[in-house]
């Protein structure tokens, strides 16, 4: 299926190629890693390197700090290599990117290959300069008199090596480009207009194609009439089982020859709905009770939540010479290649996924359904064919972050610690559900856990940092609601029930930097800590809020968070990343969730569904702190991970009053104050 | 209805026999290959399709053609001088203005028709007026610290 090594070189041209075999493990897979090699890095005549990599860019920073990995090993400046991401036919297989995966399993594979390149093009300079004195700087080599670079020692070479983990990698203090501040790779592309998304393909003879979409999920369809549509002149029309499409050159024709088809469709009832869902979760998947004796018992509730990336789900597909290409905006080219071979019966070699830069994801394009419409749509037309969901459709077929439910019941002594954890939680799964703090016999029972459920009456999916959020929002709710109780400032209890070095230490960073006046809440004053583990990554955050006691209205102004991460390659990356997180963050906190009933989506676009908008962003700081020992952590979750907690916790500092529920919409919040 | 439209695009004049009623945005993006110009959400809610007419901010997935002619439009496309950035381009890469960048040439194009009106906004116009525009990623912060230093 895949091209052996030296079909792969002939494929990329001559030069230097390194290939590396990675077990499964190391890369963070589940399943195993194909053990035939593939390309990593390519030095071509002309001195360009190329790095390949099978993760894909959709603002998270990747393609910058991957590159500054190889640069490092290399000893080439970051600019001079080439990204090639996500294009099944030319990158290494993989898992996909989520999960805060890829700096952390995918870069040292990077490093080691960029490593063993080094090796063998300072072998090839030693020769030929008679030394091996030798430095390094920009692809050039140097014995400090003559010089000779990267390109002249590859040019007419074809060398293909396999990576033995022999060479050696450069030592922190060596590091000249890891750990620097570097602007973006992307940065041009993207200000100028220039950056290709799916969207922008234009293949000879496409088609926009527009499709039918049931009024709700579970309806079934009782009867079409597409003779209108089929009347427009230039019009395509496909019906073929639950496939039905309108296709033409033009995507406002095609839109307008969509509104003519008729159809009449059978709803089923609705189950629940936006307020029901946490008691028809709780009444069908029924916990084991084991809260006896605890103190302190509460029960925390979240709604489902979308993705809303700016660019909706799109993907272009042409079917020729018996080949399927698909250029689609997808977190995961090779499971988008396993889906679109089987839903159109060719083997998996007779489709190539190519990934433009995605805008934006989120967990959201981890499925690429359009890609699969369009693959079938070029099939049966014999022509490209372009499917872009428009708002309505990307709020439809989203897989939503499912709602949630935990209940936690917990105990303290007179001294101020934690003496019992009862925690369940439905449909949050069980991901920073750990207690984090020295509870002896602490229990954790995750129920409805993703993929284990289909009580959801549509579909869901991971949803940045997935279920950590709701999870950290409960426990750092109820942390502080213990804290209260002890009349015991809630910086201190949290010190006084947790060993971990590092938590502590980004708990008093952010405390510190925040200016944290010690005292028991609520102080009227609305200030908020909280605290969390995602990724490898711990993350502290205190913020201040100011709540209108009359309308409800929560302005959050000022977040502060610490971040311990291990060795940051992208200082900037990584708080770029942090940022992004808390102004996110804001919008599941207090304003986002998704309005249904059963499985009709009553969100069609920003007018309902409400996203933080630059009026609600506060005054934003952040703090990597420094830790060289430990290997890179993960950085495009963690920092979302406790917003729900330390707005709640600034709430109730404020106003004396707990909110269980998030969002905290003004409604919510107004009828906490008056109960 | 069939009209035979005129207007100046980047600079340069633009002539086209074709449905005055089209949008702007689908019209730029395919007759004319700009593709900078993105579609968010068809309803003038999020931005991504902002480009600049007679100076004015505009959402082209909510403008007529009909509704261009005879005036200047600008778009991402039409800020680079002789292969040199606009102070504003300048700036978003600088402050790291943008991570997926699906947002960011309306964004630019939003605060480009701002700084024209008003060459020196505080942060609190600043704010206001790119308030209507939506950036998934959470750029704000360095969006409007980029504003800032291009309005210098």
């Amino acid at each position: 299926m895949r091209a052996n090594r030296r079909e792969f070189c002939k494929l990329l041209g001559g030069g230097i190629v390194v290939l590396i075999v990675q077990p499964a493990v190391l890369l963070g897979q589940r399943r195993d890693y194909p053990a035939d090699p593939n390309a990593y890095l390519r030095i071509d005549e002309n001195g360009r390197v190329t790095l390949f990599s099978g993760k894909i860019e959709m603002g998270q920073g990747v393609h910058t700090s991957l590159a500054q990995r190889a640069a490092e090993e290399l000893g080439v400046s970051v600019e001079s290599i080439t990204m090639v991401m996500g294009d099944t036919d030319l990158c290494p297989w993989d898992g996909g990117t989520h999960g805060s995966q890829s700096t952390r399993f995918f870069g040292p594979a990077v490093r080691a290959a960029a490593a063993e390149a080094r090796t063998v093009l300072m072998k090839l300079a030693s020769q030929k300069l008679g030394t091996d004195q030798l430095t390094v700087a920009n692809g050039v080599v140097t014995d400090g008199k003559r010089k000779v670079t990267y390109g002249e020692l590859a040019k007419g070479k074809e060398i293909a090596r396999l990576v033995d983990g022999k060479a050696v990698l450069r030592s922190v203090k060596e590091f000249k480009v890891i750990g620097k501040a570097t602007r973006r790779l992307d940065g041009k592309d993207k200000v100028t207009g220039r950056a290709m998304y799916a969207g922008d393909l234009r293949r000879p003879g496409m088609l926009h194609a527009r499709l039918l979409r049931p009024p709700m999920h579970g309806a079934t369809r009782k009867s079409l009439d597409t003779s209108k549509a089929k009347a427009m002149a230039g019009v395509t029309v496909i019906e073929n089982g639950d496939l039905v499409a309108v296709l033409h050159a033009d995507p406002e024709v095609a839109n307008s020859a969509l509104q003519l088809i008729k159809a009449e469709w059978e709803k089923p009832a609705a189950a629940f709905d936006t307020e029901s869902v946490g008691d028809y979760f709780l009444k069908n998947v029924p916990g084991t009770d084991k809260s006896v004796g605890a103190t302190f018992e509460s029960t925390f509730r979240t709604g489902y939540l979308a993705h809303a990336p700016i660019e909706t789900h799109t993907a272009v597909a042409e079917l020729k010479d018996g080949r399927l290409t698909a250029w689609v905006g997808t977190q995961g080219p090779f499971q988008i290649r396993s889906q679109i071979a089987q839903a159109l019966g060719l083997d998996e070699s007779k489709v190539r996924v190519i990934t433009p830069f995605v805008g934006g994801g989120f967990g959201g394009k981890s499925r690429a359904q359009q890609a699969i419409e369009a693959a079938k749509l070029a099939q049966i037309t014999g022509k490209p064919v372009m499917v872009t969901w428009t708002r309505a459709e990307e709020f439809f077929y989203d897989t939503f972050g499912p709602a949630a439910v935990v209940k936690v019941a917990a105990s303290i002594d007179d001294k101020g610690k934690i003496t019992q954890w009862d925690y369940t939680s439905w449909a949050s799964g069980g991901r920073s559900s750990e207690v984090l703090y020295d509870v002896p016999g602490a229990k954790i029972q995750t129920l409805m856990a993703r993929g284990s459920t289909n009580l959801h009456p549509f579909g869901t999916g991971p949803w940045r940092a997935p279920g950590a959020g709701t999870n950290v929002f409960a426990r750092e709710s109820q942390i502080d609601i213990m804290a209260a109780a002890a009349k015991i400032d809630p910086l201190e209890f949290r010190l006084r029930n947790m060993s971990d070095a590092r938590g502590r230490r980004v708990l008093q960073t952010a405390a510190d930097a925040f200016g944290w006046k010690g005292g028991a809440g609520p102080s009227g004053q609305g200030r908020g800590i909280a605290v969390s583990m995602d990724a490898g990554t711990w993350c502290a955050m205190a913020a201040e809020v100011a709540v209108d006691r009359k309308s409800g209205e929560i302005k959050v102004k000022r977040v502060v968070a610490a971040q311990d991460m291990g060795i940051v390659i992208n200082p900037d990356g990584a708080k770029m990343q942090m940022e992004g997180c808390i102004s996110m963050g804001l919008g599941y906190v207090l304003t986002e969730e998704l309005n249904f009933k059963g499985g009709e989506i009553l969100d069609q676009n920003f007018v309902t569904y409400t996203l933080p908008r630059f009026s609600m962003v506060p005054r934003i700081e952040t703090i990597l702190i420094s830790n060289d020992d430990l290997a890179p952590q993960g950085g495009g979750e963690p920092a979302i991970v406790p917003m729900g907690a330390v707005i709640a916790n600034a709430v109730f500092d404020a106003v004396g009053v707990r909110m269980y529920r998030l969002p905290m919409i003004p409604s919510r919040v107004l009828a906490a104050l008056r109960s | 209805m069939q009209h035979d439209i005129r207007f100046r695009l980047n600079g340069r004049p633009v002539s086209m026999d074709t449905d005055d009623q089209r949008l702007l945005l689908w019209v730029l993006r395919g007759d004319l290959e700009l593709t900078g110009t993105k579609y968010g959400c068809g309803l003038g809610i999020c931005g991504a399709c902002t480009v600049a007419v007679d100076g004015q901010a505009m959402r082209s997935c909510q403008t007529r053609l009909g509704d261009v002619q005879g005036k200047n439009v600008v778009t991402i496309e039409g800020l680079e001088r002789d292969g040199k950035l606009h102070p504003l381009q300048q700036a978003f890469i600088e402050h790291g203005g943008f991570q997926c960048g699906f947002c960011t040439s309306g964004m630019i194009m939003n605060a480009w028709s701002l700084l024209q009106q008003k060459p020196h906004p505080s942060r609190d116009a600043i704010v206001e007026e790119m308030d209507g525009n939506l950036c998934r990623c959470g750029a704000h912060q360095r969006i409007i610290a980029a504003i800032q230093e291009a309005s210098k």
